[in-house]
């Protein structure tokens, strides 16, 4: 019996594989902003947290957060609110994939003849892409509590919202690649999303804290997230210098500030990594 | 050769090859032997169905030629092409559809088969038309624009065998299709995929512990504790079991007996009755009364089925629950011939 195979260039076959993940990406991509539009209530509960807390903090404790050199301590808030619900809707976007599991349709996405890191990659920039907008909403309210935007701001914004939602959501689909039942996504909520949002610095300055915390918040990854959101945010306001010295931006470690440059490359560095971790995770077969 | 109703759209497609080739297959997890080395062939245009009841390895059998399990001993093929050396070749030409339902319900039907023929790589040109095609042959093309979530879960399972031959794969592969709808639905959905064979040329492979549904395939193997323990067609299992039996209950039995065997017919002498052992019992049942010369209280034809084939293979009914105390007579008389 012959068996005859059609000559194909590897050019040619690399060629075909890519554009079969590019067509593969997108369509990963789309489902996931498909799903966003549909679900109206999963929108506006995301943004009820955030929220919560601007008010709770900004002005629930503003009276006790003592001296701010004359710069609302709610304005100091917004940009780690702002971090907070692109963070909570990144995870929450990645760990979807539990509910697939559950529902089965990640069967049907892992059974295609398609590479594991076209599908990674694209529920990573789905995720990313929800989240970066309803980041952007939260910023589109920073008018109400008196924080000046600047078109060149909310560019910087949403490029930092983008990095830190690709991170973030490649970091939840690695963990969703070892979950396999929806209860251990309420403990990943607990043990890990709760503690990096409180210890990165998004809700308290991050200088004048005591030594063990200034330590947990310099591990945490999300801290060089938030930092630079918070530089471009400052940047653009008008701010005493009284109010520039006590919530000053830049992460200290061992009395050396780091550049913003260097905080976006760790960030950066933390979704390469966990990129690979999920595109391995979801790479096992039994 | 076998004339080959294949996908002429298929890739590289391996001419000649078999549409599955396996050669003593075998999965072992640990201390347990699920699959014990199996072999067999499937032609192009066939529909071959495994027939077991749970836990007898069909779906570990199904999982290996779909490339999601690894096999732990020898080979098979999909259309030439081996699922350990060449899973994403074998998975292009393969469509799948699993026990459990594998649909996004928050997208519409469209928008599941779009999905599905970017990551099966159907040229853009050819979408639209596949879909359209698709959604016809499960007669779902009305439902086309509504959530999957508001389908029931005989149109679900439709739109999921319409989504696995949206590809054109050279084999369909359905585990325990029918698991779960009722009975209405499960002859619908028969018709489609009978329609699938008839229309698309495609391969079946299947699973079900239904042996009533069994008699769609042309070929059947029965599956029980990891081995083939019989694989032919229908008609031809149910002969290797024996002839149809014509049991009579007479005024008289030994008359009776004494006159049929001077009339030439196989016979064997029950408590309470006689029975015939004819090619064809229904066209006989009358000469087999006119010969037994005294009068006759009750005629009983039967003609083995699958349950019965089986029952002889195995030793026991295929469905659980329904063991030795409900066996009628006639099963009593295969179990005991074993």
């Amino acid at each position: 019996m012959s068996v005859t195979q059609a000559p194909v260039t590897s050019a040619h076959h690399h060629h075909l594989a890519a554009t079969s993940d590019l067509r593969t990406i997108r369509m990963v991509w789309r489902r996931e902003l498909i799903r966003f539009v549909r679900t109206r209530t999963r929108i506006l509960t995301s943004f009820v947290q955030p929220i919560l807390f601007l008010f709770v903090l900004g002005y629930g404790m503003t009276t006790l957060v003592g001296t701010t050199g004359g710069f609302d301590f709610k304005k100091f808030v917004f940009p780690g609110i702002v971090a907070m619900t692109v963070v909570s809707t990144a995870i929450f976007s990645a760990i979807s994939i539990v509910w697939d599991r559950e529902f089965g349709f990640l069967r049907e996405m892992l059974v295609a003849p398609v590479s594991r890191g076209a599908l990674v990659i694209g529920k990573t920039l789905g995720g990313a892409s929800v989240a970066t907008v309803q980041g952007t909403i939260m910023l589109a309210l920073a008018p109400l509590i008196g924080v000046h935007l600047t078109p060149l701001l909310v560019i910087e914004v949403i490029g930092l919202e983008m990095l830190m939602s690709s991170a973030l959501t490649a970091f939840g689909v690695f963990v969703a690649s070892r979950i396999q039942r929806m209860e251990g996504f309420q403990v990943v909520m607990q043990l890990v999303l709760f503690p990096m949002i409180f210890l990165s610095g998004a809700l308290f300055p991050l200088n004048g804290i005591p030594g063990w915390l200034a330590v947990i918040t310099r591990i945490n990854p999300l801290t060089y997230a938030v930092d630079p959101l918070r530089h471009v945010v400052f940047a653009a306001q008008d701010m005493p210098a009284a109010a520039a010295a006590r919530f000053a931006t830049g992460v200290t470690i061992f009395n050396y500030t780091m550049p913003i440059s260097l905080e976006i490359l760790i960030v950066l560095a933390f979704l390469v990594v966990f990129l690979t971790l999920a595109i391995a995770g979801f790479s096992k077969t039994d | 050769m076998i004339e080959q109703a294949r996908n002429p759209l298929a890739p590289y497609a391996h001419e000649g090859a078999h549409a599955i080739e396996v050669e003593n297959l075998a999965k072992r997890y640990g201390e347990v032997e699920a699959v014990k080395g199996v072999s067999f062939t499937v032609e192009h245009g066939e529909v071959f169905a495994f027939v077991g009841p749970n836990g007898a390895g069909k779906t570990t059998t199904i999982r290996m030629l779909c490339t999601l399990t690894e096999p732990t001993g020898g080979r098979a093929l999909i259309d030439g092409y081996d699922v350990s050396k060449h899973p994403r070749d074998v998975r292009q030409r393969i469509g799948l559809v699993f026990q459990e339902q594998t649909l996004d319900q928050q997208l519409t039907a469209e928008e599941n088969l779009r999905f599905h023929a970017v990551l099966y790589g159907v040229p853009k040109a050819e979408v639209e038309a596949r879909i359209d095609r698709a959604l016809r042959m499960v007669q779902l093309s009305e439902r086309r624009s509504d959530l999957v979530s508001t389908f029931s879960g005989g149109m679900a399972r439709r739109l999921e065998i319409a989504r696995g031959m949206l590809h054109t794969p050279a084999v369909l592969f359905l585990d325990e299709p029918t698991i779960g709808l009722d009975p209405q639905t499960r002859a619908l959905m028969w018709e489609d995929v009978m329609r699938l064979r008839k229309e698309e040329g495609v391969t079946i492979f299947l699973t079900t512990h239904y042996m009533e549904e069994a008699e769609y395939a042309d070929r059947i193997a029965i599956i029980d504790q990891g081995r083939i323990v019989a694989a032919d067609t229908s008609e031809a299992l149910k002969r290797t079991i024996g002839a149809d039996t014509v049991e009579l209950s007479t005024g008289d039995d030994d008359l009776a007996a004494k006159n049929l065997e001077a009339a030439g017919f196989t016979i064997k002498r029950g408590e309470d009755e006689v029975v015939a052992f004819v090619e064809n019992g229904e066209a006989q049942v009358a000469s087999i009364i006119a010969a037994t010369g005294t009068p006759i209280r009750t005629v009983k034809v039967h003609r083995p089925t699958l349950e019965d084939v089986f029952l002889h293979y195995t030793g026991r009914q295929i469905r659980e629950g329904q063991g030795g105390a409900s066996m009628p007579p006639h099963f009593m008389h295969f179990a005991r011939r074993r």
